[in-house]
């Protein structure tokens, strides 16, 4: 077959770093694509040169598109030659309807009046094809993440795509939502749709890429064939690190000790709907060194329990109990709940968990100001200190305590929340989804936080929609299902197939 | 011959200027600019701008802007705005004026219900937008209107003055020479020898401590320059000032004021959190900081600020005018941003809006002494302005 899309030679300087370094990318025509790597190995800037966001004459290399070099000059460029990129973070208009998103820019209209009657026919045609079923006057905030990422596809759809570029599609969407985006993928490709699909999750990629390519460090270190050779995981990750990650999960051994959170009866009710029951009558404990994970699916309800226990920051009408230490805790605003012990490190880091135009240094002792300080003042040189002993255990890479965390790489940032909430004191941590957007190396530093946690003694709650993440780490499991805990398991009982089945049972 | 050893040297040395300079083009920008903005005013004044006498009028003028930009520098920084700042000065001041001269109620009585009344204001309109969330910029919309109205009202439409000489030297009295010499005044001159002899100081203590802690420091040439420069520069007006009828009651109150602030906003847990609060106010609160009773408080500080302002102001016209402080907001809000603060919040320094408030200020002082008519002198203004905050999105899309 020939390929539809050959990248010869790219390299991309930015100011004293070289992004891309001579990297080949050949796509051929009808197929599934990964394009795999750490976080910073270059996937997206390739794929920026690819579109068009940087220029031609801004890197060096040949782009071979459909037997011919091309030279674009903007996305308008490439998307006319049917190049269509689908960004990780989505880039709807919330306040509008679906159709007008699909056809923002490409707008049904003959001399600037728009046809809404072909809008939204057009509109309905295209949500049937991606298997969206929404009426195209809907607007985009009221449907879910997994469902805009459909409008997206549908509006790639729109613009007669021939290649679609998936940066990172999954991330953000539950299991079922990403099955269904997964199939629709497959779908489009039996109709002649062209898929690159840049993703982090390696089960994903062995399941619908024909072919795929792993950059490191800016350049292309493989390029395989699921045809010719059967791609297991382990060797994409090899390629990825550079090195075996013979196990994905540090070892850890179990040492559950005195009862140290427990939570009874917990009920929430939808901060805008008093009568919709977010987290129903909710009981769960944590002990002392004992990992514990919540399990379910996205909008199971998860993150507003954890929320609504760290100084009710979540919903209305809050009822039960907490206890830490078997003592009862004071948890309605969120200084008495750190008062009380706890911590609680957002899903959103940059959004919840990061002041991200001010340094590191500041970032870490946010949450316990006081510590650094003597009567209202602060103690530049303590919190320096503070700030250096954290970047050394946490191993945060970066040339100084003072860089912005903006500059920081995902991993880094997320290591820099740690900090912060370690600083706090904490008997118990809640995390939610600790490793999102996150590459394999630097997950695997998480994990090895988490034991050490453990180790010392604190209580961890861990949110993860990825399941061998928690079957890796947890002593125990609680899953969680539409507001209410639908089972618990221990760590031995415990597998995806089990956490499922008490999930679609229920 | 030269010896390598030190070229290389050199030349590292040279490097690490321009790459610290690059990364602080905002710092030292804002210092050269109203620098070079005095010099060209002293030229084109033929040494008008710089006489103790102008010099004298020029903190006096400049005063209530500064002392109100300190509250708008915290509220800025905090996330929100306050367009009500000029008409509540004006109405505190006329307030002042209706308690004084109308009722006979003593000075210090009044001074102190005055303040107090400027802390109720910001607390009522700080409630607002603290606890029920309402947009900082349609809540001070109202207060601009509201109060604007309630001085007038208050006034009755007339100007009420003049104050007694004990009012009056809030503004216009000096500090006498406890020395005894009057010119010149040597009380002024030692005010003013210890507070370089303090920044220079400081600036060393730092220093050392940075270089403990192997903070990326300043080179030591430019440091040297940049106090010398400020130190001249401070030891020049003090001169000066010395010279006419010495320190102007309102330089030390401004001064105090400024360093209280500067203290508050860069050593406190208090500023800190501000700090948080308005570079992301989600995080800054599920970090366990009070942001609405933070963002309250901005507000109080802001009305305190304002009514202080207002007091300086009548004082010095000795006259209250239900003209007084109209679109006074504006030149704050301008100096504010003039002095490198973000609009989204998060950033901006105390010195900076000082600063910012001294170059609006030279620029209106020096262009009224050349002449310049009134309308020139606004066009002028608002492209220097736009000028600062295009130069501020153009450094941080640099560096980005």
């Amino acid at each position: 077959m020939t390929p539809l899309l050959e990248m010869r030679g790219i390299t991309k300087t930015f100011p004293g770093v070289k992004a891309l370094d001579d990297v080949t990318f050949s796509v051929r025509e009808g197929e599934i694509h990964a394009l795999v790597g750490e976080n910073g190995a270059g996937k997206s800037t390739l794929m920026k040169v690819l579109s068009g966001v940087y220029p031609h004459g801004s890197y060096d290399g040949d782009i071979v598109y459909d037997g011919e070099v091309m030279a674009f000059s903007g996305i308008a460029d490439s998307e006319r030659r049917g190049i269509i990129i689908i960004h990780q973070e989505l880039a709807l208009v919330p306040l509008l309807s679906i159709a007008e998103n699909i056809f923002l820019g490409n707008e049904r209209a003959t001399g600037g009046i728009i046809s809404w009657q072909e809008t939204n026919a057009r509109a309905v045609e295209l949500l049937r094809k991606v298997g969206l079923h929404e009426a195209p006057t809907t607007l985009v905030d009221r449907i879910g993440v997994g469902k805009q990422q459909l409008v997206e596809i549908a509006k790639a759809l729109s613009k007669e795509v021939r290649l679609l570029i998936l940066d990172e599609p999954t991330a953000a969407l539950s299991e079922s939502d990403s099955q269904a985006l997964l199939d629709l993928i497959l779908e489009l490709k039996k109709q002649g749709v062209t898929s690159i699909i840049i993703s982090h999750k390696l089960n994903e990629v062995r399941r619908v890429a024909d072919s795929v390519t792993v950059l490191r460090d800016g350049a292309t270190v493989a390029s395989r064939d699921a045809k010719a050779e059967a791609l297991t995981e382990d060797q994409i990750v090899r390629d990825m690190v550079g090195r075996s990650l013979e196990n994905r999960y540090p070892a850890r051994e179990r040492r559950a000790g005195e009862m140290l959170l427990e939570v009874e009866n917990w009920c929430v009710a939808h901060p805008e709907h008093s009568e919709r029951q977010v987290v129903d009558n909710v009981s769960f404990h944590v002990r002392r060194g004992e990992v514990v994970g919540i399990a379910g699916l996205m909008g199971a309800g998860r993150t507003e329990l954890a929320m609504s226990i760290f100084g009710k920051s979540y919903g209305q009408n809050i009822t039960g109990r907490v206890k830490v230490a078997g003592a009862e805790a004071d948890v309605s605003t969120v200084a008495r709940a750190i008062a009380s012990g706890l911590a609680y490190v957002t899903e959103d880091r940059k959004e919840l968990g990061l002041v991200l135009d001010e340094p590191i240094v500041r970032n870490i002792t946010l949450a316990n100001l006081p510590k650094v300080a003597n009567g209202g003042v602060l103690q530049h040189e303590e919190e320096t200190r503070v700030a250096e002993e954290y970047r050394r255990a946490m191993n945060i890479r970066t040339p100084s305590v003072f860089q912005k965390v903006v500059n920081l790489s995902g991993g880094n940032q997320q290591k820099v929340v740690l900090s912060k909430w370690l600083f706090a004191g904490p008997q118990v941590l809640i995390l939610d989804e600790p490793t999102r957007g996150i590459d394999v190396g630097a997950k695997f530093e998480i994990y090895n936080i988490i034991n050490d946690l453990s180790k010392d003694g604190k209580g961890v709650v861990m949110i993860s929609s990825e399941m061998p993440e928690l079957l890796g780490l947890c002593d125990r499991i609680y899953v969680m299902n539409e507001g209410a805990f639908v089972g618990e398991l221990t760590a031995e009982e415990a597998s995806q197939e089990r956490i499922m089945s008490l999930i679609v049972t229920d | 011959m030269t010896d390598t050893a030190t070229q290389t040297e050199t030349a590292g040395g040279s490097k690490g200027w321009g790459n610290y300079l690059a990364g602080h083009m905002r710092d030292y920008g804002l210092l050269f600019a109203l620098i070079a903005i005095m010099v060209f005013f002293q030229i084109v004044t033929d040494g008008t701008l710089l006489r103790p006498i102008n010099i004298t009028n020029l903190f006096l003028q400049n005063s209530y802007i500064i002392i109100m930009a300190l509250g708008m520098l915290i509220v800025i920084v905090g996330g929100n705005i306050d367009l009500s700042v000029g008409s509540v000065m004006g109405f505190i001041g006329a307030l002042a004026a209706v308690m004084i001269v109308n009722w006979g109620l003593p000075v210090i009585a009044a001074i102190v219900l005055c303040l107090l009344a400027g802390i109720v204001i910001g607390a009522a309109q700080g409630y607002w937008v603290a606890y029920w969330k309402i947009p900082s910029f349609i809540v001070t919309l109202a207060g601009m209107l509201v109060f604007r109205g309630a001085s007038l009202w208050l006034l009755e439409g007339q100007s009420v003055g003049p104050f007694p000489r004990s009012f009056q030297a809030l503004s216009t009295g000096f500090i006498p020479d406890v020395f005894g010499v009057d010119r010149p005044n040597v009380t002024a001159l030692a005010v003013g020898v210890i507070a370089v002899m303090a920044i220079v100081y400081m600036g060393l203590r730092q220093r050392a401590r940075n270089k403990t802690y192997g903070i990326e420091d300043e080179p030591s040439a430019l440091f040297a320059l940049r106090n010398i420069i400020v130190a001249g520069a401070c030891l020049f007006l003090i001169w000066k000032l010395s010279t006419f009828r010495g320190l102007p009651n309102v330089l030390v109150t401004m001064g105090v004021l400024t360093i209280v602030y500067a203290f508050l906003t860069e050593k406190t847990t208090l500023g800190r959190r501000i700090y948080a609060l308005g570079g992301n106010s989600k995080a800054a609160k599920l970090s366990g900081i009070a942001t609405e009773r933070l963002t309250f408080l901005t507000f109080v500080n802001m009305g305190f600020l304002a009514a202080l302002a207002g007091l300086v102001f009548a004082a010095r016209l000795n006259t209250a005018t239900p003209k007084a402080g109209f679109a006074m907001e504006l030149d704050v809000i301008a100096a504010v941003f003039i002095g490198g603060a973000s609009m989204s919040g998060g950033v901006g320094k105390i010195v900076g809006a000082v600063v910012g408030a001294f170059i609006m200020g030279v620029m209106n002082n020096g262009m009224s002494i050349m002449g310049i008519g009134i309308d020139y002198q606004q066009v002028i203004k608002g492209l220097v302005l736009l000028a600062a905050v295009i130069f501020d999105v153009y450094n941080k899309q640099k560096q980005g």
